[in-house]
């Protein structure tokens, strides 16, 4: 998928003057946000279980290349194959060559970050192949040619009027006249529609939320059964994952599976968690003849040893984005790629580049909200202060941006000038501001004043005050 | 393309300053690879088995699956029979290959037609049995085989699961143990939390997405 992180601000704009985008993103607080809040209380163990999560995933990442191929000897052994791709590229090709090999017509897949990041839809169809997405949401945002904005809720962004729009449009031998106004009604013609096209398939392709190294499975978490009707029902099944996805044994699985789901949605379990392993079985009645992992890299291996590798503890939750003041705003198709919210800021510069992505890390008020409730433990506000740091070091940080901060840094490291620049500056707002109490208006602070007033200082700086107490805390101590 | 693989390794190798695992540390990932340590279990499903049953229907009650507890296995085909009827749903049921769901003696309910294996997408309901119910979280846990096709789990749109009470544990891990008792890993484990739901318009939970729309579980008190 092409990326626009570039444009971030100018996505950003129109994402804030777009009413429907914000009525759909205003339903994000009292949905999943509150329901990860009752989740998180309903179970005592849940946070030393993030703690247990975030040293399985270390265990791992420390040791990648031998559970990778522990995990390749097992799929191998259950008669599956494993194919490793260094790039996007290669993982196309390889995903091509298995379905000419049956010359496939029609691919139904299941939700996969990954496929989104390999650019599989677009490669597909180039190649006279026809891809099917089985998630609802993502079936809605492939009719509207839409990249999804939401890593577990592709279609957040759109709003039921206008699936009912899309629909109208793309299913054009069903009744014109009928209603699609209900929710249930758009579920319904959905799920009639999808039915024959997981039986026509020649192939399903599906992501992976976790790979076992012990038994050589693919792990698949889903609400709707659709990953599981497309891993079942063609003759040959792909699952498509990155190389962190793998874990040692199904009790780390497991471990990570209690709050998957609960960071997520805020559900005890998710509807449908289901472990592939292998083709089926001489004996077995139905199932895939073709069983195949494709592990995609994508500059993941560089990572390890970096102060980058704590990303590679990502469980895919969407929790940092659900509870992000700024992805609550913007959405997250103003985040440019994939990956959106505070992971998709950290993801995005590290797998396409500071150049391409520096405006995403300054896409923070550094609340915090997202490092709390991540799973992993992941340090992301962290994270994004290394690639703003990145940025400024690699001047990629316009000049008059530069010449600001080079400025306060030299007033800065000398305390006797801040204290007197701050003190003259401080009088001087004190003595134009008591009027109005506010300016609308201020030299070399148009970014802020353009939306906000800017509140006069009253009195004195922090540090006059401070030598009036002689350093006391508290004044009455 | 291996090619890739051994630059893939090599890369991870690389990056974090080292060789292939080897010595020492070799024998350590492996002893944890064949000890598989169990982590943190939640206390919640710790409980006698009367405890851990009702924690299983009350979880599973929770995300809108339908409970039936029965005595005994006669009673099976007047549960499904009724159950049926209480939904209009006719008199056919796809029923799963499985040697103990055969042995029940279904002409107690002449009503309910039964024909068994694999569903091509055109059954209504399906009957399986389970391999074991996990009281956590309300989770039925059911793998592939001769007697138990995949498809069952999920192209009906009513799925009727018979589950015996001796097959309730507490935790997952406690199924993980039972399943390698019984031999190797099957193609498919499905573990099975209520039914098919979506919220993918306007975050609005609706039941019935592309798999089943009811989950209906019958526990049979084997003891």
């Amino acid at each position: 998928m092409k990326s626009t992180a570039r444009h971030f601000k100018d996505n950003a704009r129109d994402a804030l003057a777009d009413a429907g985008l914000q009525s759909a993103l205003g339903k994000m607080e009292t949905g999943f946000v509150v329901n990860r809040a009752n989740a998180a209380a309903r179970l005592p163990e849940f946070e030393a279980l993030r703690d247990q999560g975030r040293d399985i995933k270390n265990h791992t990442l420390q040791h990648l290349d031998f559970y990778l191929e522990t995990f390749e000897a097992n799929v191998l052994a259950t008669g599956g194959k494993v194919h490793w791709a260094a790039t996007p590229e290669d993982a196309q090709q390889i995903i091509l060559e298995i379905c000419q090999s049956v010359d496939a017509k029609t691919v139904t897949k299941g939700k996969s970050m990954i496929a989104e990041e390999i650019g599989l839809n677009d490669f597909l169809e180039e190649n006279n192949i026809t891809p099917v997405e089985t998630d609802l949401g993502e079936y809605i945002i492939q009719l509207r040619n839409e990249p999804p904005s939401h890593i577990i809720a592709p279609a957040i962004h759109v709003l039921k009027e206008q699936v009912a729009e899309t629909f109208f449009e793309a299913h054009k031998d069903l009744d014109p006249e009928r209603s699609l106004e209900e929710p249930q009604a758009l579920l319904d013609e959905a799920r009639a529609v999808m039915r024959q096209k997981y039986l026509d398939a020649d192939v399903g392709i599906t992501g992976a939320n976790f790979l076992i190294a012990e038994t050589g499975s693919s792990v698949i978490v889903t609400n709707e059964g659709n990953g599981d009707l497309t891993q079942t029902l063609p003759k040959i099944h792909i699952a498509v994952a990155s190389l962190e996805k793998v874990v040692p044994t199904l009790e780390d699985a497991t471990a990570l599976l209690r709050l998957l789901a609960r960071s997520a949605t805020g559900q005890e379990f998710s509807s449908y968690t289901t472990f592939s392993t292998g083709p089926r079985r001489q004996e077995d009645p139905d199932g895939p003849e073709q069983y195949h992992v494709v592990l995609l890299d994508n500059g993941r291996s560089e990572l390890l040893g970096t102060e980058f590798q704590e990303v590679l503890r990502c469980i895919r939750c969407g929790a940092c984005m659900n509870h992000c003041p700024v992805y609550s705003s913007v959405g997250g198709h103003a985040y440019g790629w994939v990956y959106p919210g505070p992971i998709g800021s950290v993801l995005t510069p590290t797998l396409l580049g500071v150049d391409e992505a520096r405006h995403l890390p300054n896409a923070s008020t550094f609340c915090g909200r997202c490092e709390a409730v991540c799973p992993m433990r992941i340090p992301l506000p962290k994270l994004l202060r290394h690639y703003r740091e990145k940025a400024f070091e690699e001047k990629l940080v316009p000049a008059v941006e530069r010449a600001g901060l080079g400025i306060w840094a030299f007033v800065a490291q000398r305390p006797a000038l801040y204290r007197w620049a701050t003190g003259m500056t401080t009088r001087i707002l004190t003595s134009l501001g008591r009027r109005r109490g506010r300016f609308s208006t201020l030299p070399f602070a148009a970014g802020w004043t353009r939306y906000r007033d800017l509140p006069a200082p009253q009195g004195k700086t922090f540090q006059q005050q401070w030598s009036a107490q002689s350093g006391r805390r508290d004044r009455n101590a | 393309m291996s090619g890739s693989r051994d630059a893939i390794l090599g890369r991870i190798r690389g990056s974090l300053g080292r060789g292939a695992v080897t010595g020492t540390e070799r024998e350590v990932v492996e002893a944890r690879l064949q000890d598989r340590p169990r982590g943190i279990i939640p206390a919640r499903s710790d409980r006698d088995k009367k405890g851990q049953i009702d924690l299983f229907v009350e979880m599973a009650e929770s995300v809108a699956a339908s409970i039936n507890r029965v005595p005994t296995t006669d009673a099976v085909p007047d549960a499904v029979g009724d159950y049926l009827a209480r939904h209009n749903l006719g008199a056919n049921v796809r029923m799963a290959p499985d040697s103990w769901l055969e042995g029940i003696d279904w002409t107690q309910r002449p009503t309910v037609a039964i024909t068994k294996g694999p569903s091509d997408g055109t059954d209504e309901v399906s009957v399986t049995a389970a391999f074991a119910g996990i009281a956590e979280t309300g989770t039925l846990f059911l793998h592939s085989g001769p007697s138990s096709p995949t498809t069952l789990n999920f192209l009906p749109e009513n799925h009727i699961v018979v589950l015996r009470t001796s097959q309730i544990v507490g935790p997952y891990e406690d199924a993980w143990d039972l399943l390698r008792h019984a031999g190797k890993m099957p193609r498919t484990v499905n573990m099975i939390t209520g039914p098919s739901r979506t919220g993918d318009i306007e975050q609005t939970i609706m039941l019935g997405a592309h798999g089943p729309r009811r989950l209906h579980i019958i526990i049979v008190d084997d003891g």
